[in-house]
This record gives structure tokens, sequence and C-alpha cells, in this order.
């Protein structure tokens, strides 16, 4: 548990490296790192998981004065502009709504944050370590697009989707933030308990294209 | 297939990403006790059904999560205008004004 004088507790949901807890990723059960293929060079779409990250969910009003509090503790301007995000190193934020956004970052990075937060952010906001409830996927390939196209309604083209471009969306019968990282890159976040599904679904729209795995 | 224009996301969105959730601008009763019962039944339960002009609530459900309104034609689906919660619509038909 924490040491913080807050009234609100927190407490730091990852196990200290001498606890003898083992952390599990959402696709834990498909050993990816088993079938991780680096040698099929014609894969039109390459899969790689990047499961076990901290994600906390911010919600503020824009016009709040803690806005600029929330950027000096993560060191980045938040993105108020609709349908974008922004990357520092490990960090990534997400525009969600206009009071919402996605903090991504290292698992171990998470409770320092949060502490920060709960110190700092003196006024009318909440802050949600939504960690254990969602992974992320990653996806590059030059057949990437396409595969997406199978998955979303969402515009995909370039014109409509720049990188750096971030939604909230349906994917397949379940739902994803989907962001673009790269001309041929996207990222999806899932939620936990679709994230068999969705890794099943990825499989099956990205049959005729070939699929790798990556580590 | 309705293309809904979503003013907090600020871009168009396919119908699935949305869901309806029935006729907007309606007021809770400030002071529910004083009302007479066929009053109290009207704001539950009775509703506008036009042939023609329609402000309704939506929200965009599997996107940013936030309501808004949308002025649609029932009759031809065009939807004419969409605005947010705590605006007017600009476009209504001369017998119903808002
Ligand atoms: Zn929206």
């Amino acid at each position: 548990m924490s040491e913080t004088n807050s009234a609100v507790a927190i407490m730091n949901q990852v196990p200290g490296s001498d606890a003898d807890v083992r952390g599990e990723s959402p696709l834990h059960h498909v050993g990816l790192a088993d079938i991780t293929d680096q040698s099929n060079g014609d894969a039109g779409v390459v899969f790689s998981e990047a499961g076990l990250l901290g994600h906390l969910t911010l919600r503020c009003e824009p016009s709040s004065p803690l806005i600029a509090v929330a950027q000096t503790i993560l060191g980045i301007a938040l993105p108020l502009t609709p349908l974008t995000s922004v990357e520092q190193g490990d960090l990534v934020v997400r525009w969600i709504a206009p009071d919402e956004w996605l903090i991504s970052l290292p698992n171990d990075q998470v409770f320092d944050l949060e502490t920060r937060f709960r110190a700092e952010m003196n006024g009318h906001h909440s802050l949600v370590n939504g960690s254990g409830g969602m992974t992320v996927y990653k996806l590059r390939g030059r057949h990437v697009v396409d595969m997406l196209k199978k998955s979303t309604p969402v515009d995909l083209h370039d014109s409509e989707f720049p990188v750096g471009k971030v939604v909230s969306t349906v994917f397949a019968k379940s739902g994803a933030v989907i962001r673009r990282t790269g001309e041929s890159e996207f990222e999806l976040v899932v939620r936990r308990s679709f994230a068999d599904y969705i890794w099943l679904w990825i499989q099956d729209a990205s049959q005729e294209y070939g699929l790798a795995v990556a580590s | 297939m309705f293309h809904i224009y979503c003013p907090h996301c600020c871009e168009h969105r396919e119908e699935e990403e949305f869901h309806v959730k029935g006729q907007a601008h309606i007021a809770r009763p400030v002071d529910p006790e004083a009302l007479s019962d066929e009053e109290w039944g009207n704001y539950l339960y009775f509703r506008k059904n036009p042939r023609g002009l329609h402000h309704e609530l939506w929200v965009h459900n599997a996107g940013c999560r936030k309501f808004f309104n949308v002025t649609r034609d029932t009759v031809t689906y065009e939807i004419k205008e969409v605005y947010k919660v705590g605006e007017q619509p600009s476009v209504v038909s001369p017998a119903d004004k808002v």
C-alpha cells in the first residue's frame, strides 16, 4: 500500500521483483513467443502484443486550470484537439473525449505517476488505473490497412487518418481505440475480455495476406 | 445507414458507432409533486412521433461516449443539423417550435 496522505487510497498494482508473482498478459495463453516467426518476410500483416503496460484514464474539464497541472506532471501537453495523440519516449496520451484522455506508460512507472497526480491535482478530476483491463496490439505491414478495413468502418485513408490520429470505434463485434503510429503501423487498445476474440479475428482477417507474429 | 457528424469528435462516423436515445429537449419538471397524474404521465411516457422534422438525442457510444442532438426528417431520413446538448436547433418546422 502507498504511504500517501491522500484520503483516497491508491496502491501499487505491480508486484515487486521479489514477489513470487508472474504477470500474464491477456494473450498469455496463446504463447506468442513460441509462434514468433522472424523468417516470414512475405507476411502482409505483422502482429505483436505490448502486454502488461500501464493505462490510466484521466477525466478533467478541458477549461480547468488542472489541465496545466496535468501537463506539468506528464511532461507533455495534453492533446486538446479531438482525435489526436502525443507521444514522448514510453509515454502515450490519447484524446478519447473532450474531457477524457488515455495515458499509457510502462507498468513500473504507473504508481509514481498516480501518486504525483494525487498529490498535485487539487480539484475536480478523476484518474483511474485500468491497466489490468486492457492490452495493446501492434500491427504493421503492407496489408495492415486492408486487414483493418475488414474490421472497422472508420476511414483509414492517409488523408483522413494521418499518423498520430486516434479513434475510439467499433472493431469486429467489439471495440478498440485505434491509433496510427506509422504509414503502415497501427496500435489497438482492446479490452482484456475481448483480447482473445480480437486476436482470433485478426488471424482470420489476415489470412489472405499472410500473418507473422513479432516479439 | 446514417453517416453522422459527431460535434465532439468533429468528424462523420458510421451509424453503428451511435445509439439513438429518443426525443430531445425533454425538460424534467422542476416540481414533480405539483403535477397532475396526466401531466406526469405525459412527461414520462408520451413522445412526439412527427412525420417530418424531429429533434432527437443521440450518443456516440462506441466513440467519445458524448450525447448530442440531431434534427432529422423522418420522411427522407435526411439529417438536417447536429448540435450540442444545451443548444437550440436552428432547423425547426413552423408548426413545431421547441
Ligand atoms: Zn464523438
